[in-house]
């Protein structure tokens, strides 16, 4: 016997603070109320009780309903009393009207605490007296409601059509005339089988005809009418078509199965399937070499082909975790590790936060069978060395976006070599690239090293260097090409370097007369910014490049390859998008300075007033020294302000917070589909974030464009006065001015502080600063010559090994 | 319409007059007040509990009964600087928070005492200034323990006490807050709104014993940025949670500064269809300021200010770090402002509110499987 108030407490415990279970009623349900009760003890929220009646008299019913009362619960109270159920419109009325008067004036019940359900009574019976049940409920409806004002009503709809049982078309028919009439009589809530409700439009008008002249009482001969006419709407076998295709194939065998819920990433029947190949193979590893893996070939392959897309990939990977996680108990009973294609270790370098690139790529090996170690963002070269001599992997990927990290991955290289190891070394990351990765990276390492620029290239990586009869010639391609890039680049001729002094008599010239002074000068913290203002003005093309799908939104929908993958992970992404804010799981926060500013040489110093006595800060700009086609300027950043007084300089930070961080990571392990949604997600909200914080400088801090009134699509193509390049990016490449930004903008308040390579963590966070000038441009600075290295480094106090540590992705020669 | 409710003490009815003329002032901090004594072992033991076993220093519930004379000090402070409310000193006086201290046996006595504490205070005050009215709050904190939240990793549906225990020692808080005359109660600095079900549960036994009843304010508790009471509830759903104990008041109090508080103040102020209360800590925790916490007086005061300006509150106060230099702050930027009317009762309106802790349409719902 199972003990009701044992079983009621331990489930309701274990679900208490479940976040997405805290926002919503419990309805607990049970014919014994001392169950009901031990459930009403362990729940903190709203609970309703289902239900009390006046059936036992009512002295039982006035103390349950106290206890609900004091356990703030509400109550469904049904049409019952001493006599029986009330079947007829008065007998509904009179009981219900009755419990009122006992719950409101006897125990101080709210009436919004009382659903009262005056009973779905069965049609169609062929029995007279039943033939008005519908009618009269929905009577009851309405009269409850205007008898006893402020509460609810319900009912269980499935036992209308009980007649009809076997001919779903029908019930479906019936239910939803039912609802249609009922709601509109002002029924609240119904116990609903949301499976086998036909949408009251789109019923076939006939049959609608004849259920509703049952429903509705209109005609004595309803009942023999419709089951007359039943039969021919249950043959049209037209009902659930979609859904009896959509399941045809669990008709299949059962490899057949996983197969097909790996490759279309169905994880509903992912454990009862591996649990008959189980049964069926005999032992768990067979499952995992046989069918889990013929389906995850199959979902390699498509994606190979292009005929499967990341999103698709990364749900095929829940669906394997699952598999595989409902068969680990069984092979470690039976004491034997699976057998894998491989093992990966990978990490994010030391100083950088981003990992959504290398979530996917472990995804995706994961999917294809490799045992992925995972060892996060920012890991310190040691880590990786000492993780890499314990596991000893076959693979060891380094992931990094930020330029610094690229000098992290030659010190990770240097240290792996000098600890003996020449594991295969995978580079991937934005600013990495085949070349980079030939010319200065590879020549530190003994082992094959490989620039994986996609994702999906991965595997194919992989699978060449573990198969005994590729490997070698595939290494041996690979340091053909690698030496070759590295000749041609020693051949080079170095591009032309313009001489710094040279360069500064070339500037850009801006014509447009300096902005207005802003109307909030100073620091501005912004720590609540609204989320659905800024999810408004989203800009989606980047969301879709992060999956791999490539092209512009909206425009990608309509892509005959990726169309319909970018709709079914745009339609993800709302959802997600929409709980996030809901859930309140996220909070953005900025911060804007606007400052007195004036141009020093190539640096602007930045004011606490407008008198400009002394500056309260500076910043360091770097200037282009390429010769380029059709461009006879040598531009520089700081060229755009004034060199006079009475001109301004801004900067911002924004983050989309920590919280969405872990809130992503809370999903690795079980949905990592989700981690990487939620990931991308983030990065657009930080930079949504920061196109709203820099429209409100436009139209309110500075207030230099009050009147400015932009589309989205305008926003994203810029069409706005003034630009907010980021520190790090082609026009100011040099990472460590953010310091100089952060402690301006005191932004470590936001809760994202600076890693030792000038990352913003959390990674879902956006820097910059604000040029006000009308023809502000972006623009590339490189080519950076030794002169102005010496230049720099002398303005910022540093060595020249330092310069060229920090300018090294920029410099036009070769160290 | 008409529901059935004991008839009220005739110091509710008092305080239910005040608060539809004016915004009500409650009390400041306790806590960071009687830390800044520096008391020693021998202040919190006294004579009576020299030879108690284990550690009494920072059980400041004990100071009724060994240093009442402190006690007093700081609640005539308050009375002086504006509080038309006093808490009792008696946060942790219940048998359940007690046990830290092997004093579960004193807990109908420090309650009695705390209230007659806090009682002189306010007679001395009343006697000094003829024509002011003042309240004693009969102050019922959260208890050490948790329902909703399980201490084993292993085992989720763990608990180390029940509802029933948590109900029962509550019971004997409210029973002695009660009978020595408390005007109301506070149940205050939630972050378990189940055990806060189980004190008003009990309160509302202790009523029907009693055959009347005493004001009951409940004010909650957000932990953190996420917006959330550490047991994971939404600020409406903690509203929808308790109303149907009918307070005289919702409102928050502990862990954030007014600044954080605002938007669940907000969301309560447009919610409520009662009293909206709100006495938030001198800003976020700073351990190098004097008190440990950032805002003096007039950054407390400058902040409920705008509260006050926008509507938002009828009763206002301050929680940890906050002094008698805060409420007379607060009192003096807060009083030229009238009070919140509350929201008009969802069960008089002609068409019933949804609940949008369960939809926020008027659509029907359907209850059911999905498929």
């Amino acid at each position: 016997m199972l003990d009701g108030a044992a079983a009621m407490t331990k489930f309701l415990n274990m679900a208490a603070t479940e976040p997405d279970i805290t926002k919503v009623p419990f309805m607990i349900d049970s014919s014994k109320f001392d169950i009901i009760e031990a459930g009403l003890r362990c729940v903190q929220g709203k609970a309703i009780v289902n239900s009390i009646s006046l059936k036992d008299g009512e002295e039982s019913f006035v103390q349950r309903a106290r206890l609900c009362r004091r356990y703030g619960a509400a109550m469904i109270v049904m049409a019952f009393d001493e006599k029986g159920q009330a079947a007829t419109l008065a007998d509904k009325i009179r009981i219900c009207v009755r419990a009122f008067g006992i719950l409101t004036e006897q125990v101080g019940v709210d009436p919004q605490d009382i659903i009262f359900d005056p009973n779905i009574l069965t049609i169609g019976t062929g029995m007279k007296e039943h033939d008005r049940y519908a009618v009269d409920f929905i009577e009851a409806v309405t009269e409850i409601k205007r008898l006893c004002p402020g509460v609810r009503t319900s009912g269980g709809l499935s036992n209308v059509s009980f007649s009809f049982q076997g001919n779903n078309k029908v019930r479906e028919a019936i239910h939803s005339v039912f609802l249609y009439h009922a709601v509109k009589a002002g029924l609240d809530m119904a116990i609903v089988n949301a499976g086998m409700l036909e949408v009251y439009s789109e019923i076939d008008p006939e049959l609608r005809e004849l259920v509703e002249d049952l429903v509705l009482c209109r005609r004595e001969d309803a009942t023999d009418r419709l089951l007359e006419a039943a039969p021919r709407f249950a043959a049209t076998k037209t009902e659930g078509a979609d859904t009896s295709k959509k399941n045809e194939w669990r008709k299949l065998g059962v490899e057949a199965r996983l197969e097909h819920a790996l490759v279309k990433g169905i994880d509903d029947h992912a454990v009862a399937d591996t649990e008959e190949a189980r049964v069926k193979l005999g032992k768990p590893l067979l499952v995992i070499e046989g069918p889990l893996m013929d389906g995850m070939r199959v979902v390699g392959k498509l994606f190979g082909e292009g005929k499967m897309f990341l999103p698709q990939v990364v749900k095929s990977a829940k669906v394997m975790k699952t598999a595989v996680a409902h068969l680990e108990p069984f092979m470690a009973a039976e004491k034997v590790g699976g057998s894998t294609q491989g093992s990966f270790l990978i990490a994010t370098v030391k100083g950088d936060v981003h990992d959504i690139g290398k979530n996917i790529v472990g995804v995706v090996l994961a999917c294809n069978n490799y045992a992925v170690t995972d060892l996060g963002v920012m890991t310190p070269t040691e880590k990786i060395v000492a993780e890499a001599q314990r596991l000893k992997p076959d693979f060891i990927g380094l992931s990094g976006l930020i330029t610094p990290s690229l000098d992290e991955m030659i010190t990770v290289a240097q240290e792996l070599k000098r600890a003996g190891i020449h594991t295969p070394l995978l580079i991937g990351g934005a600013t990495t690239s085949k070349e980079h990765t030939a010319i200065k990276l590879a020549q530190h390492y003994d082992g094959p090293m490989v620039h994986v620029g996609d994702a999906s290239l991965v595997t194919t990586v992989c699978s060449d260097l573990l198969n005994p009869a590729k490997r070698d010639s595939f290494v041996g391609d690979l340091k053909t090409t690698q030496t070759e890039m590295r000749e041609a680049y020693e051949k080079q001729q170095p591009a032309v370097v313009i001489p710094l002094a040279e360069a500064r008599q070339r500037p850009l010239i801006t014509t447009a007369p300096v902005q207005p002074a802003p109307r909030k000068p100073g620091v501005t913290l912004f720590e609540r910014i609204d989320p659905a203002a800024v999810a408004e003005i989203i800009d989606w093309t980047p969301f879709f490049i992060t999956w791999s799908l490539k092209g512009a939104f909206p425009q990608i929908f309509k892509s005959a390859k990726y169309g319909s993958e970018a709709r079914k992970l745009f339609d993800d992404a709302r959802v997600e998008l929409d709980d996030l804010i809901r859930g309140n799981r996220f909070h953005l926060r900025g911060v804007a300075g606007l400052w007195p500013a004036r141009r020093v040489g190539d640096d602007v110093e930045v004011y606490a007033d407008e008198a400009q006595a002394k500056p309260i800060g500076r910043f360091h700009f770097l200037r282009d020294q390429r010769l380029r086609p059709k461009v006879t300027t040598c531009r520089s950043l700081a060229d755009l302000v004034s060199t006079q007084n009475g001109d301004h300089l801004g900067a911002f930070a924004v983050t989309a917070g920590q919280e969405i961080e872990d809130y992503a990571a809370s999903f690795k392990a079980k949905d990592p589909f989700r981690q990487i949604l939620i990931q991308a997600l983030a990065d657009r909200l930080a930079e949504g974030c920061a196109e709203w914080l820099h429209r409100e400088v436009r139209q309110e801090l500075w207030g230099y464009a009050p009147n400015e009134a932009l589309t989205v699509e305008e926003l994203v193509d810029e069409k706005y006065a003034g630009r907010r390049p980021a520190a790090g990016y082609p026009a100011c490449p040099e990472h460590t001015e953010k310091a100089e930004l952060w402690r301006l903008l005191d932004a470590d308040r936001l809760g994202c502080t600076l890693t030792e390579s000038y990352a913003m963590n959390p990674a879902a966070s956006v820097s910059g600063l604000y040029f006000g000038n009308p023809q502000s441009i972006y623009f590339d600075v490189d080519n950076i010559g030794r002169d102005q290295v010496e230049d720099y480094a002398k303005r910022k106090g540093w060595t020249i090994e330092q310069a060229e540590k920090w300018l090294r992705p920029v410099l036009g020669y070769k160290t | 319409m008409s529901r059935q409710r004991l008839p009220l003490n005739p110091a509710g009815e008092r305080l239910e007059a005040l608060l539809r003329q004016r915004i009500v002032y409650l009390d400041g901090a306790m806590g960071t007040m009687i830390q800044q004594l520096k008391l020693q072992e021998a202040d919190y033991r006294g004579e009576r509990f020299a030879s108690h076993p284990g550690q009494l220093k920072g059980n400041n519930d004990l100071l009724v009964i060994t240093k009442p004379a402190v006690i007093r000090d700081i609640h005539r402070a308050y009375l002086d600087a504006g509080a038309d409310i006093l808490e009792t000193n008696t946060f942790n006086g219940t048998s359940i928070a007690m046990e830290d201290y092997a004093m579960t046996d004193l807990v109908r006595e420090l309650n009695t005492e705390a209230v007659k504490v806090a009682r002189a205070a306010v007679d001395a005050f009343k006697a000094a200034n003829p024509g002011k009215d003042a309240f004693v709050a009969g102050a019922i904190g959260p208890t050490n323990k948790t329902l909703s939240m399980s201490r084993d990793v292993n085992d989720s549906a763990k608990r180390d006490v029940t509802f029933v225990q948590v109900r029962d020692s509550y019971r004997e808080q409210v029973d002695a807050l009660i009978d020595a005359g408390a005007d109301l109660l506070l149940c205050e600095t939630v972050f378990d709104t189940l055990v806060l079900k189980a004190a008003l549960f009990a309160i509302d036994e202790a009523f029907e014993a009693r055959g009347f009843r005493i004001p009951v304010m409940i004010s909650g508790t957000i932990t953190d940025a996420s917006g959330r009471t550490l047991t994971g509830q939404t600020t409406e759903s903690f509203w929808n949670s308790v109303r149907h104990a009918q307070p005289i008041s919702i409102g928050m109090n502990c862990a954030l500064g007014g600044e954080q508080m605002r938007p669940h103040i907000a969301e309560l102020a447009k919610k409520a269809d009662i009293y909206v209360s709100c006495y938030p800590n001198a800003g976020l925790p700073n351990p190098l300021s004097p008190t440990g916490f950032p805002e003096g007086p007039e950054d407390t005061a400058a902040i409920l200010e705008t509260f006050a300006r926008d509507g938002l509150v009828n009763i206002v106060g301050g929680c940890c770090g906050t002094t008698p230099g805060h409420i007379a702050a607060i009192r003096r930027r807060t009083e030229k402002y009238t009070t919140r009317p509350p929201c008009a009762s969802p069960s008089s309106r002609s068409k019933p509110a949804p609940r949008s802790s369960i939809s926020t349409s008027t659509k029907a719902c359907w209850m059911g499987p999905r498929r």
